[in-house]
């Protein structure tokens, strides 16, 4: 099949390659830019698992070809830390607050959940479970990842964690 | 001493041993997208795999034509079991004692069963192939219900076994039946009923359902033929066992596989069994001697591999007027489908259903089970449970409800009435098992004073009075349930798997710095083991946590294990890890009296290294003791501090737990609210109560799911009607209720550390916790058993069928 050129901008650096019309944009991140960071859950948009953020949005790359996205900026979860490589908020938020297990959801679930901290930087419980509902996770039961949330909100904000003894 | 000196609890926290809240080793990766799964892999020249499919869920293959297809650009092969005939790979064993096609020979059993296999160099060639290869079927009358399979005009399915009357599990009574499984005492049970003041009798169905991992099954197969040498990558939780399984079908020496799980994104038990797409993926390898890669998509994943449960659970009860439990007799007709592909110790064809004794003073009991086949796709795994033991669960706990209703008694009442008492321990059930410890009564009292279930109970019955008076449309339910698990698996006494006993193994080496590896035969898909293996490390030999690598998954490094599912991984690793520790420690303990100058037996523990007994001052940390094992061990003694421990568990572990759910229903819409739901699990020993705890969420939550929705459908003619996640039940964080979690402390008596597991008890006590909280409800309306799962639409239905729309 015929390929065709695209560029875009991935976590900040303009990347380039040649795609076939039909190839997804999860298929080009993870495969011809190997970022890998991005998973694969369900192929119809329901898992979040390969959730991007894309100009400003959460996307299912999944369901998105690779050539819609030319001329876009793209952040991946390889993308996320703190510019000094630690690691951001929410990615801390995730570990303190055990918000994974496999991992398989969390690249999805960070990226979501980043989008939704810039868009309401206070959200309530409710705002959090709605907020990640595009988000499937198969381990946690979503308590621990409201709580990663939470807390990535609360230090973004200056509030100080304390963790409770057993 | 100055200000310095590290205080005793220093010393412990610094350890980050047993009991602490230790945060995941795990997560630096994780949280950073650099896990690294399965299709994460890429190699040099790598092709991928796809199957063509069946859509009849029974026909005959009259013509398979790949002339198209292998026309199309890209695709390199067609694989079809004529191919795989000519290496003897058609047909493959099953964990169950059982055959099955690895590509439709003759004909296909159940739908999207696996036909052709193509291998293209990328994944959009192959599945352009799979569009090219043209079937010709011949439809053929399907059998879906299981009531129906063993009619005498049945639809003969497996043509294969014509003329077998028996199976590796006894005598087969009908061409669609695969074995009969029967325990317990039938002619003193029976007497038992004859005698009994009061019986029930309730056919109780748990449903087919999927574990659905979020990352599908998987795998890379990497074929060197100048070595010789087979690699597989994939998502094994077993990847020992794979490894046999591979050596022993394929005939390649065992020495030239290398199986390794790397990363897994969950498994539930789905990704225990060997799959078509693996033999698949390693013979294209063998054949085109490149690296295939093989990745299920999510609809492949929901209807051909490993579905569990289809237990229909005939339950019947006998007992006296004031609620004394005297007997129990359950008849199991157990859906397998296609091919018995249960993933079940070998020696138990229905796993361990006869835990149905629960929690529970049975004098007697008998259970049968009939496996059967039909048009469904071949499974029968351990969602989230050990072998059976949530169906059993679910059975116990939902007849025992069914009893108190009949009794007119409280559910939570006529559990306490019939719980086996502290003191009964070890305690010999009629259905053969060893329960090892327990306190049933004070977790269940724990529950009800925690929920004040009490005032639960009196709210109801005014809500219930209301709704008589038609003031509300609103109904509570309180599901309670007392499960009692069996875990560990397993002894070898009567545990193995294709005739290797079920133990498992740790080897930790020390260095010389005082950090250390160890490599266990277990496989973490998600548990955190690289984390709870180090603390109970860091407990015994007092190395801190964080300087002990735990490494799990590759077949060639790591000493043989049977693999993590059944709860079986702190049981049974865990328990090697701990003696493993004990071996280095006695080791340690050489060096250090030798380096002491003193006995040994003048040397005691101290938290982190050993000490001169009356001479406090006088130690040797194991930090030192490490170095020295390089350089100054005593006369005689071998240099190193390394150990290995196999270790074949004495029993099984019993963990237990109580758990409530409170729920209303609208009636007018079917439509529920959980209320509360509340946790009380007792696993023994607790190695990280922040993993405990997100194991109980993320087990909790599969119940929920499997309780009110999820299901495996299938219409009359064998086509998955929720084969995608659109129709397949998987909650997101709106649905999902927020969960309570506590928890009592009964040691196992017979583990090293006392641990019992606890992955799975959420999923095994919570079901019929949802499930007596929907039937509670509905019961005052005239009702006493509603079949799950309890979505909106059946709750409707449940009301309507009660009478309640005027």
């Amino acid at each position: 099949m015929a390929k065709t050129h695209v560029t875009m901008k991935v976590n900040g650096a303009e990347v380039e390659g040649l795609v076939e019309p039909r190839t997804l944009l999860v298929h080009f991140l993870r495969e011809n830019l190997s970022l890998t960071g991005t998973h694969i859950g369900c192929e119809t948009t329901h898992c979040g698992a390969c959730t991007v953020d894309l100009d400003g949005m959460s996307v299912k790359s999944c369901t998105m070809f690779a050539v819609q996205a030319e001329g876009s900026e793209i952040t991946t979860i390889e993308g996320v830390a703190n510019a000094d490589g630690s690691l951001s908020a929410l990615q801390e938020g995730f570990r303190m607050m055990h918000g994974l297990q496999c991992g398989f959801c969390t690249s999805g679930m960070i990226l979501r959940a980043q989008r939704l901290l810039l868009e309401n930087p206070w959200p309530s419980e409710e705002e959090i479970r709605i907020g990640i509902s595009g988000n499937i996770c198969r381990c946690t039961g979503y308590q621990n990842i409201v709580k990663a949330i939470q807390y990535a909100a609360d230090k973004i904000n200056g509030v100080e964690y304390e963790e409770a003894a057993e | 001493m100055n200000d310095l000196t590290p205080t005793r609890e220093q010393r412990t926290a610094a350890l980050e041993g047993m009991g602490c809240k230790r945060k995941r080793v795990e997560d630096i990766r994780f949280t950073q997208g650099k896990g690294n799964y399965v299709d994460d892999l890429k190699l040099p020249g790598m092709l991928h795999g796809d199957f063509v499919r069946s859509p009849h869920a029974h026909a005959r293959v009259k013509s398979i034509n790949s002339e198209e297809a292998l026309k199309v650009p890209g695709v390199l092969a067609v694989i079809t079991a004529e191919t795989l005939k000519t290496v003897n790979l058609a047909w493959m064993p099953t964990l169950a004692g059982d055959v099955q096609m690895v590509l439709a020979d003759g004909k296909v059993l159940f739908q999207n069963q696996e036909v052709a296999f193509v291998v293209a160099t990328d994944r959009y060639a192959a599945d352009d192939g799979i569009n090219k290869v043209v079937v010709e079927y011949e439809a053929l009358p399907v059998v879906i219900d299981p009531f129906k399979a063993m009619d005498k005009d049945a639809p003969v399915l497996r043509e294969d076994l014509a003329g077998k009357t028996s199976g590796a599990h006894g005598p087969r009574k009908h061409h669609n039946h695969i074995f009969e499984w029967s325990v317990g005492d039938k002619d003193l049970t029976d007497a038992a009923f004859r005698k009994a003041e009061v019986t029930i009798k309730e056919m109780i169905s748990y449903h087919r359902t999927h574990p659905s991992p979020l990352e599908t099954c998987q795998c890379v197969c990497s074929f060197d033929k100048i070595r010789g040498e087979l690699t597989i990558w994939g998502t094994f939780q077993a990847p020992h066992v794979i490894r046999t399984v591979v050596s022993l079908i394929a005939k390649l020496p065992e020495q030239k596989i290398h199986v390794i799980s790397p990363d897994i994104g969950g498994g539930f038990g789905n990704k225990v069994g060997a799959y078509p797409g693996y033999i698949c993926a390693a013979v294209a390898s063998i054949v085109t001697g490149k690296p295939v890669k093989w990745v299920e998509d999510r609809i492949e994943n929901l209807t051909a591999t490993s579905f569990a449960r289809d237990y229909h659970m005939t339950t019947e009860i006998a007992a006296t007027k004031d609620g004394k439990v005297t007997g129990l007799r359950v008849h199991v007709l157990a859906d397998h489908g296609a091919f018995d592909a249960c993933a079940d110790p070998s020696k138990w064809p229905a796993g361990f259903f006869n835990i149905v004794t629960g929690s529970y003073d049975f004098p007697v009991a008998h259970l049968t089970v009939d496996g059967i086949y039909t048009n469904k796709a071949p499974g029968g795994v351990a969602y989230r449970c050990s072998f059976r033991v949530t169906e059993a669960a679910y059975c116990i706990e939902r007849a025992m409800d069914i009893l108190a209703q009949k009794l007119g008694i409280d559910p939570a009442e006529l559990r306490l009435k019939n719980f086996i008492q502290p003191q009964q321990f070890p305690y010999h059930s009629a259905l053969g098992w060893e329960y090892d410890s327990g306190d049933y009564p004070t977790a269940m009292r724990k529950m009800m004073e925690s929920t004040d279930y009490a005032s639960l109970r009196k709210e109801q019955a005014e809500k219930r009075a209301a709704f008589k008076r038609g003031e509300t449309r609103e109904i509570m339910g309180l599901g309670v349930s007392f499960f009692t698990e069996i875990v560990g698996a397993g002894p070898s006494k009567n545990c193995d798997i294709l005739g290797i006993a079920m133990f498992d193994s740790c080897k930790i080496r020390m260095h010389p710095t005082g950090a250390g590896i160890a490599r266990v035969g277990s496989k973490s898909t998600g548990q955190g083991h690289e984390t709870t293996w180090a603390q109970i490390i860091a407990t015994e030999i007092g190395i801190p946590a964080d300087n002990i690598m735990v490494e799990e998954g590759n077949t060639d490094t790591a000493p043989y294990g049977l693999g993590t599912y059944g709860s079986r991984s702190t049981p049974v690793a865990g328990a090697a890890i701990a003696m493993a520790a004990r071996k280095i420690k006695a080791k340690a303990q050489m060096i250090a009296a030798y380096k002491l100058e003193v006995h040994e037996d003048d040397l005691e523990w101290d938290i982190d290294g050993f000490r001169v007994k009356g001479l406090p001052e006088k130690t040797m940390s194991m930090k030192d003791i490490c170095w020295a094992a390089y350089n100054s061990v005593p006369p005689g003694m071998e240099p190193g501090l390394e150990a290995v421990s196999y270790y074949d568990p004495p029993n099984m572990t019993y963990p237990f737990g109580a758990y409530l759910c409170v729920m209303n229903i609208d009636v007018d819409t079917g439509v529920y609210k959980i209320r509360r739901f509340y946790a009380l699990d007792d696993c023994g020993t607790r190695i990280n109560p922040m993993i405990i705890e997100g194991q109980v969420h993320g087990g909790l939550t599969e119940a929920f799911a499997i309780a009110m929705g999820q299901e495996i459908r299938y219409d009359d003619e064998g086509n998955v009607v929720t084969g995608s996640f659109m129709d397949f039940f998987m909650p997101t964080a709106v649905e999902t209720p927020r969960w309570e979690t506590d928890f009592t402390v009964t040691p196992s008596p017979h583990h090293p550390i006392g641990a019992k597991g606890v992955g799975e008890s959420p999923n095994v006590g919570g079901v019929p916790a949802f499930s007596n909280a929907v039937n509670d409800a509905f019961s005052f309306l005239g009702s006493t058993h509603i079949q799950m799962p309890h979505d909106y639409w059946r709750n409707w239905r449940a009301a309507k069928q009660l009478g309640v729309f005027a």
